[in-house]
């Protein structure tokens, strides 16, 4: 008897397939329908009133939401730069430790292994006003003697959740950058130093571009968990003081969660899963481009 | 003669440059951590003193006796919270791995259509953040009752893993020689030997390095576990942590000695795959 059968392909992601559709994709087309009605979390018979598109014309003339939005982007854009920057310069100086490099490299990966909301405890505490570590520190070392009020003060409450992101994921970046300089060729370095390229034309020229595909890579990696922000924002500052440090996904949680309003939260939701879309689907072409030039691809 | 001067000068500043540039780096890495062990030794009113106590006068284990013993502040049942996480996460990260490396194994070394578009389709749905997800997926899982259960958060973190594995793993299976495998049949092995007796092993540093990052997610996730999880039949850690806050105040100490003990599994883990780790990613996520 002749039976249909599945490529074998389809076999073996059907597994991957059927869970992501269970636990992601449905989930979404639900909060996706329920962004067209009013739904209230505390009142759950108003899910089946259809108010349309109201709610994203609601969150399109918000002002909090665009002002959340731009915050997002902007510690996106400043979190990336830095630990790039940062993650760069950590990896080039790991590498050229010959002893005790191992040891370095899983100290390097200490922040990694905490969790989001730790990390969001951690640095609450370090940047507590009155008895944080760094405002003793620099009390201590005579440096001032007025109480620094780093989650008080709204934009100095910002950068330390910058520095909470940096410090948690310019790992990430410098061992993805570490393994792309254990993997970089030696011809082409020592071609260009035999030319007489300086060390930092050799550097610039020839070492970074072979990194480039690393780093989009820690980049795509990254921005997919722009998300993580909401951890250690709601823990450090719960977006206040006076939503100063407000993030698209604590606006979206208190509105969901606090004030009940579900179905604009999640119509709020799908306009910030749109950003990360867009961020992490730039990244992969990136990424795509820069390994065919350098005959990676397919 | 001068020149040879200038250069020799030069290198020795480069030198102490490269070192105390490394020095500092890795202080700002672990002073954090390091802070949060000392802190979980010492007594509460020394943690909170002002003027601060830089060197600890006293150091006891009253955080840790408290924290297992579930006495003092609150009575946070820890090993409880901690058997959750322990089994949700390897339990999680296993099936995340056979899941992937199925994945992974069927993007590598088969032609399919559209390979691309459903490439970036798996990654995409890593970009829907846990808060979105946390309400319909309450809402399905208290229909289908599996809320609060260890069955529903295995589920979930599996989900949230299988994409990145799937990439990582690929990478890695495309490394191996396809030619390796075909040998091996010819030599009378089956597909499947072929595959468990030549290409796995060749893989195991990228599959090692996909389970560390699928373990560390697991174990450290926050937002879906704290809607999903309402008691001790499936708390996690992380959601555990919240136990000591209150309205007002935060055990700090008490804090810290959980989050000892969180760390303490993923540092144990990371350090046993770490050699595995550059070694995984270098052909997982690039040359892939």
């Amino acid at each position: 008897m002749y039976q249909m059968r599945l490529p074998p392909w389809l076999v073996l992601l059907l597994p991957a397939f059927v869970i992501l559709l269970a636990v992601v994709a449905i989930p979404l087309v639900l909060s996706l329908y329920s962004s067209f009605t009013a739904f209230q979390l505390t009142r759950p018979e108003t899910i089946t009133r259809w108010i349309g598109t109201f709610n994203y014309g609601k969150a399109m003339g918000d002002a909090n939401f665009w002002a959340a939005f731009g915050r997002a982007v902007l510690l996106l854009t400043l979190a990336l730069n830095l630990e790039m920057l940062l993650g760069l310069g950590l990896a080039v100086m790991v590498a050229k430790v010959t002893l005790g490099q191992r040891l370095l490299r899983t100290m390097m990966m200490f922040p990694m292994m905490f969790s989001p909301i730790l990390v969001g405890f951690q640095f609450k505490f370090i940047f507590n006003d009155n008895v944080g570590l760094l405002n003793n520190a620099l009390q201590s070392l005579g440096l001032t003697d007025v109480a620094i009020p780093w989650l008080v003060d709204g934009n100095l409450a910002f950068l330390a959740i910058v520095a909470a992101e940096v410090w948690t994921s310019t790992s990430v970046f410098a061992i993805l950058i570490l393994a792309g300089i254990f993997a970089i060729p030696q011809d082409p370095v020592e071609a260009a130093r035999v030319d007489g390229c300086t060390p930092w034309q050799t550097f610039r020229y020839v070492t970074l571009p072979f990194l480039m595909p690393f780093i989009y890579i820690a980049m795509a990696i990254r921005s997919l968990d722009v998300a993580r922000a909401y951890d250690i924002v709601q823990v450090m500052t719960a977006g206040g003081p006076a939503r100063r440090t407000e993030l698209l996904w604590t606006l979206i949680g208190r509105t969901g969660y606090v004030d009940a309003r579900m179905g604009y939260a999640n119509a709020m939701g799908y306009i910030a899963i749109l950003l990360s879309i867009v961020f992490t689907v730039y990244f992969f072409r990136k990424l795509t481009t820069a390994r065919t030039s350098l005959g990676m691809g397919d | 003669m001068d020149q040879g001067r200038t250069h020799r000068i030069r290198r020795r500043l480069l030198k102490g440059g490269h070192f105390l540039g490394l020095f500092l780096a890795m202080s700002i890495i672990c002073l954090p951590g390091l802070w949060v062990v000392l802190n979980s030794f010492r007594p509460t009113v020394e943690i909170m003193a002002k003027p601060p106590v830089w060197i600890p006068t006293e150091l006891n284990l009253d955080h840790y006796r408290a924290m297992f013993g579930g006495v003092g502040e609150g009575g946070v049942p820890v090993l409880t919270y901690f058997w959750n996480s322990m089994i949700i996460s390897l339990t999680s990260t296993a099936i995340a791995l056979l899941v992937g490396m199925a994945g992974g194994y069927a993007f590598a070394r088969h032609r399919i259509p559209g390979k691309a578009a459903i490439f970036v389709g798996l990654m995409v749905t890593r970009a829907v953040p846990g808060v979105a997800l946390s309400l319909p997926l309450f809402i399905l899982f208290g229909r289908i009752g599996i809320i609060d259960t260890h069955f529903g958060m295995i589920l979930v973190y599996v989900a949230l893993n299988v994409p990145f594995t799937i990439w990582l793993i690929d990478g890695f299976f495309r490394q191996v020689p396809k030619e390796l495998a075909e040998a091996a049949e010819i030599d009378g092995c089956t597909r499947w030997q072929a595959f468990w007796k030549v290409e796995f092993p060749v893989a195991r540093a990228g599959i090692a390095s996909a389970g560390i990052f699928a373990f560390l997610t697991s174990w450290n996730e926050y937002a879906l576990a704290s809607q999903l999880t309402r008691s001790l039949n499936s708390k996690t850690m992380p959601v555990g942590l919240m136990d000591f806050t209150s309205q007002f105040t935060l055990n700090w100490g008490g804090m810290c000695a959980l989050a000892v003990l969180m760390i303490i599994p993923a540092l144990v883990l990371t350090f046993l795959v770490q050699k595995h780790l550059i070694a995984g990613l270098t052909f997982g996520g690039v040359k892939g």
